[in-house]
């Protein structure tokens, strides 16, 4: 006897806003009327922090700051325990997504260090014989549209030799000379990063520029706290020895799931940053680091 | 002996007889065939798909046709053929045909360049493929491990290993390459249709990476149209499953707007954006959102709109120039087909491209060039055709204004050769043509390092051919070009442009040029024999000049023609060509000709052509050059000069003498000939003529014994003889009716018809029953007896081995019966003017009406005989009973025509042995039946 059991969002990007009612249906397809003793809903929100292996050693200390934080937890009860008919059946059912007291609902995140996860879970008890039925289903939370305005300002950049840190022999270096800007450093998530970039000349011919966009989790308390940085994506933007003093374009969409507004609370923080990495012919890698802020408006 | 003579007749009463009443039909009288008037029709049709219906109602003198009625006025053809016509817009499925009509058909589809690309770019070098399977960049990895960085990372390249990536396939000719880039297609497809997407999407990734490889440099433009046909099915597959998420409830309308998609299909669409948008090399990433550029018709309005400049712009950041420029062109050719509106996205294409353009001479292209050792004006002809395609985006349906700034631009860059190039071939030949003395001047700027200047010479021809510069400079354009031109080293440089020039030169000037022209390229070709490696394009010339040439005297009045012709060595090829000037000559050449030149001329082709037939030719091939040689021969006239007519034929069957069909003719030319002659002296030959008759007449009996079918023969010999007799000649015809009559005996009992074995009896027969009516005004030989040539006939028929159990030989008895009665007549049914037939020559004497009755006799008799034996035969089919049925009632009318009337009584006891074998017959026939 098989039975199926699937929640079913009402919107198909299962993108929700604090305030607004989660709503779908359950749906259960069975050839035959299913004995059941109880079916049951349950929403979570949770942050789970996880230390990196190699501060584990230095933080055990503050165990509980990686104990996962509870954003928000409602539990309904579908159906009492009875018969299902046979053939497809449609629950539906309405969550608020409210919560209680003054906890804020971050927005969706998948990270390394940080998840910011929000799941709903369909439990269906059976009989002793036949095994408990149960389904997940995670929904997406967009926090509430920050009220302050963002004037993008644009951010000039130059890299030349002289402008470089972290180098070993400077007289070994060629000669370049890139400039560009980004429109705004300050960037709206829904829309994609730009700017501009011109090399205006390289002694050394160019194999690559990218660009790579990095996530900096932070994990703690006043008491300490485990800073990593760690690649997200890496876009190519030039290839091969472009053409010198044209410019040329700067865009990266962020990711969906993978980026968030920037977030600091007590317990953690997130925030990212562009690199813009030239690659030389002769394998020299010149990185020039941006911090952003992400918003949503 | 009772028989003495056959009734007379009088031809004259009996036609008037024979005259049937005249019948007037009334018009509006119902008539069988008249078709149904139908005075009024009402069709109305159904708003939506499939809903049309049409009423109408007819009134007619008939009742309506069952058929007609059926299909309520309109036949279903034409019933779709109008649903469809009205329709179309709203229920068309076939999206793609939508989008070419919104370009246009003037404009060049992109699938007549690939075949030309892939046929020019290739290589003999050994190519790879990296089979890479390309990490769709790190987002899609959760993050949730709490394993380092470095572990991931090598556990991701583990996976890509499990996969089979980074497998190179090493030392592939093109056509495994191709092979194996086909493959990819296929496995696109089967992914796709297994609903793996993500691996289709991988396969996309990994095709369009492949173009960031240029090595074999001189593949890249086949390698480019192999893979975008991949990008191009992922396109339409995306795109079709999209569009069919949204079809739900009913199809989505062709012209749908944003609002008519529902939010599955937008998530799935966004999605896809997404993925696309973390692809982490920039080839890919450029190439595969291009393909699916379609889509942003499900998300917004504006979409392509902003996309396409981003596009443009994301192309600066590919550092070789070739690539680049194909990147464009990719991007131009999916901008023209989902929004041609967008031009200045075109247009910054090409703008950016002419920035770049420094990059060509650039170190590291030399250095690439050197290591592949690759030319430079090899390399830059790769160039071309990215270059042409963006130009031809561009330049359709542009205004002029836009043309002029993208010339000026052009000129900006120190007259490039590649660009002019581009720019001659794709913008419209009209343009160019106006500014064509500009272009020349830039063409002789140009540096000659790189691109050949006999190729900017061919693109300008290639325009001119098309359109017409001002009138003022065409000679001066002619002679620029034609300076350039004669001086390319390389006779196949050389001919591929000089091919191209011919067309302007014979579109707007006369012979005198033409002919310097041919005599040019003559100068050319002949060193070294190089002709023989340019039969195309030396056909390509005659085809060129007989398209503006058709007057034959002033084609073969240019010195160089002939010699020209002789260029042609090679035996299919010359023939080919004879058979172009010859398929002209017979469709333009209107009046007839004796003007000695195009005589000549055409004589040496036609000989040509003639001179090709051996033991090997095809029969159809040889049915095709006589019929051609046949039309040469029609259209030659020499008006009053007989005698100039006849020697010309005499001249010709001495050419031809290996095709029947042009003998043929000959005959009949010569015979037309002998007739006109004929009429022009009123019938009345004076000396002179009826010795030119004379001399005809000797020319076709010569002649006729040299073909080979007997039944040309036979027909001939009659069609002369009676062509001899019309004349006066009264031997000549003699000769040809007893020729006709000796060759009876060699036909053969069956003739070969289409290919098929025929039985040769009733070709016989009809041929037998036509001469015997023109028996009846030959007359007799003095020296010869009575009715020689009709008893010669009669002997040969009755020798010839005809088949067995055939009737042949009485039914040729019966026929001749009533030629023999119409001979005994006082006068006869037909007669030939000056010509004394058998009537007056014996005026009715009874020694010659006794000869025919003897005959007669003779012959009734042995139509008896048969006759019998029919109805002894002890094994008789139905067939026999109706063969002898048939003769029965056919001897019975022919003895009552002969007989009635005549004054002596009929032979009683041939009645009735008639009647009693009737009988017979009929008995038989009632037991067999």
């Amino acid at each position: 006897m098989s039975v199926t059991l699937d929640i079913r969002l009402k919107r198909a990007n299962k993108v929700y806003h604090e305030g607004e009612a989660v709503t779908g249906v359950i749906v259960l397809v069975c050839k035959e009327p299913l004995q059941h003793h109880g079916i049951s809903l349950s929403m979570e929100g949770l942050v789970n922090l996880q230390l990196s292996s190699k501060s584990v050693g230095v933080f055990e200390a503050f165990y509980n700051s990686v104990k996962p934080i509870q954003l928000i937890s409602s539990n309904i009860e579908v159906a009492k325990a009875g018969k299902i008919p046979g053939g497809k059946t449609e629950i539906p059912f309405e969550f608020p997504l409210q919560t209680k007291g003054n906890k804020v609902l971050y927005e969706t995140y998948h990270g390394v260090f940080v998840n910011i996860q929000y799941t709903l879970r369909c439990d269906m008890k059976r009989s002793l014989l036949a095994k408990d039925l149960s389904r997940n289903c995670e929904f997406i939370v967009h926090c509430q549209p920050q009220k302050a305005k963002v004037a993008p300002t644009p951010v000039n950049f130059t890299i030349t030799p002289d402008t470089l840190q972290n180098i070993r022999e400077r007289s070994a270096l060629p000669k370049f000379l890139i400039r560009g800007h980004l429109d705004a450093t300050n960037c709206v998530i829904s829309q994609p990063l730009t700017g501009e970039l011109v090399v205006e000349n390289s002694d050394v011919p160019i194999k690559s520029i990218e660009l790579q966009l990095v996530r900096v989790e932070t994990c703690g308390c006043a008491e300490g706290y485990a800073r990593d940085a760690t690649e997200i994506q890496n876009i190519q933007i030039a290839e091969g020895d472009i053409c010198h003093g044209l410019s040329i374009p700067i865009y990266m969409v962020f990711p969906r799931l993978f980026t968030c507004p920037t977030l600091e609370t007590t317990n953690f923080k997130v925030e990212f940053e562009v690199n813009i990495v030239i690659v030389l012919h002769d394998d020299h890698l010149i990185t020039e680091n941006f911090p952003l802020k992400l918003c949503r408006v | 002996f009772y028989l003495e003579r056959s009734r007379g007749r009088n031809y004259e009463a009996e036609l008037q007889r024979c005259h049937p009443e005249v019948a007037l039909v009334e018009f509006g009288d119902y008539h069988p065939l008249k078709p149904i008037m139908v005075t009024d029709t009402k069709t109305r049709r159904g708003a939506r798909k499939g809903s049309t219906s049409s009423s109408s109602s007819s009134s007619s003198s008939v009742p309506p046709d069952p058929l007609s009625s059926m299909l309520d006025g309109t036949d279903p053809l034409s019933m779709f053929a109008a649903a469809s016509a009205s329709e179309t817009p709203a229920m068309s499925h076939s999206r793609r045909e939508k989008e070419e009509e919104a370009v246009g058909p003037d404009f060049e589809p992109w699938s007549s360049k690939r075949g030309e690309i892939l046929a020019r770019f290739t290589t003999t070098e050994k190519l790879s493929i990296v089979t890479a399977v390309v990490s769709v960049g790190k987002a899609p990895s959760p993050g949730s491990s709490a394993v380092s960085e470095k572990v991931r990372t090598r556990l991701e390249e583990l996976d890509d290993l499990e996969e089979g990536s980074q497998r190179e396939l090493l030392n592939l000719s093109q056509q495994d390459y191709a092979n194996r880039i086909e493959e990819l297609n296929q496995s696109l497809k089967e992914a796709w249709a297994s609903d793996q997407k993500v691996k289709a999407l991988k396969i996309v990734i990994q095709c369009s990476k492949l173009l960031s490889d240029t090595s074999v440099i001189q593949f890249y433009p086949s390698k480019f149209v192999l893979i975008t046909d991949i990008l191009d099915t992922f396109g339409r597959l995306v795109y079709d499953r999209i569009w069919t998420m949204c079809s739900d409830p009913r199809p989505l309308p062709d012209s749908f707007t944003v609002e008519d998609v529902n939010d599955t299909a937008k998530e799935t669409c966004l999605n896809w954006f997404f993925k696309i948008a973390s692809i982490r090399e920039l080839l890919p990433r450029l190439y595969v959102e291009a393909a699916i550029l379609k889509c942003n018709r499900f998300l917004n309005k504006s979409g392509i709109q902003e996309t396409l400049p981003r596009l443009t712009a994301m192309i600066r950041g590919i550092g070789d120039p070739l690539v680049a420029a194909y990147a464009r062109a990719y991007l131009c050719r999916v901008g023209m087909e989902v929004a041609p509106h967008l031009k200045d996205s075109l247009n910054r294409n090409f703008f950016d491209l002419l920035g770049t353009f420094r990059q060509i001479s650039g170190e590291s292209v030399r250095n690439q060039l050197v290591l592949q050792r690759v030319e430079v004006p090899e390399y830059l002809t790769l160039y071309s055709p990215a270059i042409s395609w963006i130009l031809q985006c561009i330049a359709y349906r542009a205004p002029e204004p836009l043309l002029t700034e993208m010339m000026e631009r052009c000129k900006k860059l120190g007259n490039n050769a590649l660009l002019l190039n581009s720019v001659m071939r794709a913008f419209r030949p009209e343009f160019v043509a106006i500014r064509a003395t500009d272009f020349i001047g830039m063409i002789k700027d140009c540096d000659e390092a790189g691109f050949p200047k006999h190729l900017l010479f061919g693109s300008l021809g290639r325009s001119l051919a098309c359109a017409d510069p001002p009138e003022s400079e065409r000679l001066t354009i002619l002679n620029e070009a034609w300076k350039v031109v004669t001086k390319v080293r390389s006779p196949q440089d050389y001919i591929n442009c000089a091919e191209i020039w011919v067309e302007f030169t014979c579109r707007h000037f006369t012979k005198r040029e033409v002919n310097t022209v041919l005599a040019d390229i003559i100068k050319h070709m002949t060193p070294d024999r190089a002709f023989e490696d340019a039969y195309p394009q030396l056909q390509s010339v005659i085809r060129k000049i007989l398209t503006y040439f058709h007057d034959f005297s002033v084609l073969f009045s240019m010195e160089r023609f002939l010699p020209f012709l002789d260029m042609f060595q090679k035996d299919s090829v010359r023939v080919e060509v004879c058979r172009s000037i010859m398929e002209v000559f017979i469709k333009h050449q209107v009046e007839l000709t004796r003007d000695p030149v195009i005589l000549n001329a055409m004589l040496h082709i036609c000989k040509t052509m003639h001179d090709s037939v051996n033991a090997l030719t095809l029969e159809d091939e040889k049915r095709s050059l006589a019929l051609l040689i046949i039309g040469f021969i029609r259209m030659v006239s020499f008006g009053r000069d007989f005698e100039q007519q006849l020697s010309f034929c005499v001249e010709a069957r001495a050419t031809f003498c290996n095709l029947e069909p042009v003998l043929v003719q000959l005959i009949h030319t010569v015979n037309q000939l002998a007739m006109e002659t004929r009429r022009v002296m009123g019938g009345n030959h004076s000396r002179k003529t009826a010795a030119f008759v004379r001399a005809c007449a000797a020319y076709s009996f010569i002649t006729i014994p040299s073909l080979s079918s007997i039944f040309s023969r036979l027909s001939l010999y009659l069609l002369s003889g009676q062509v001899a007799l019309a004349n006066q000649c009264l031997s000549q015809a003699d000769a040809f009716l007893k020729a006709a009559v000796s060759i009876l005996p060699e036909v053969p009992r069956s003739i070969s018809v289409e290919g098929k074995l025929r039985s040769s009896e009733s070709f016989l027969l009809d041929f037998i029953n036509n001469f015997l009516a023109t028996l009846l005004v030959v007359p007799d030989h003095p020296e010869h007896g009575v009715l020689y040539l009709v008893r010669g006939l009669l002997n040969m028929v009755q020798d010839y081995t005809w088949e067995d159990n055939s009737d042949a030989k009485v039914r040729v008895y019966i026929s001749a019966l009533p030629l023999l009665a119409a001979m005994s007549q006082e006068t006869y049914l037909y007669s030939i003017p000056k010509v004394d037939s058998n009537e007056t020559l014996y005026g009715g004497d009874p020694k010659f009406l006794s000869e025919i009755n003897k005959l007669c006799e003779t012959l009734i008799g042995q139509i008896l005989d048969h006759l019998k034996a029919l109805g002894r035969d002890e094994v008789r089919t139905n067939a026999d009973v109706q063969r002898f049925c048939f003769f029965f009632l056919m001897i019975r009318s022919v003895l009552q025509k002969v007989s009635r009337g005549s004054p002596c009584s009929p032979a009683p006891e041939h009645q009735s042995l008639v009647y009693k074998l009737g009988k017979n017959i009929c008995a038989s026939h009632i037991r067999f039946v």
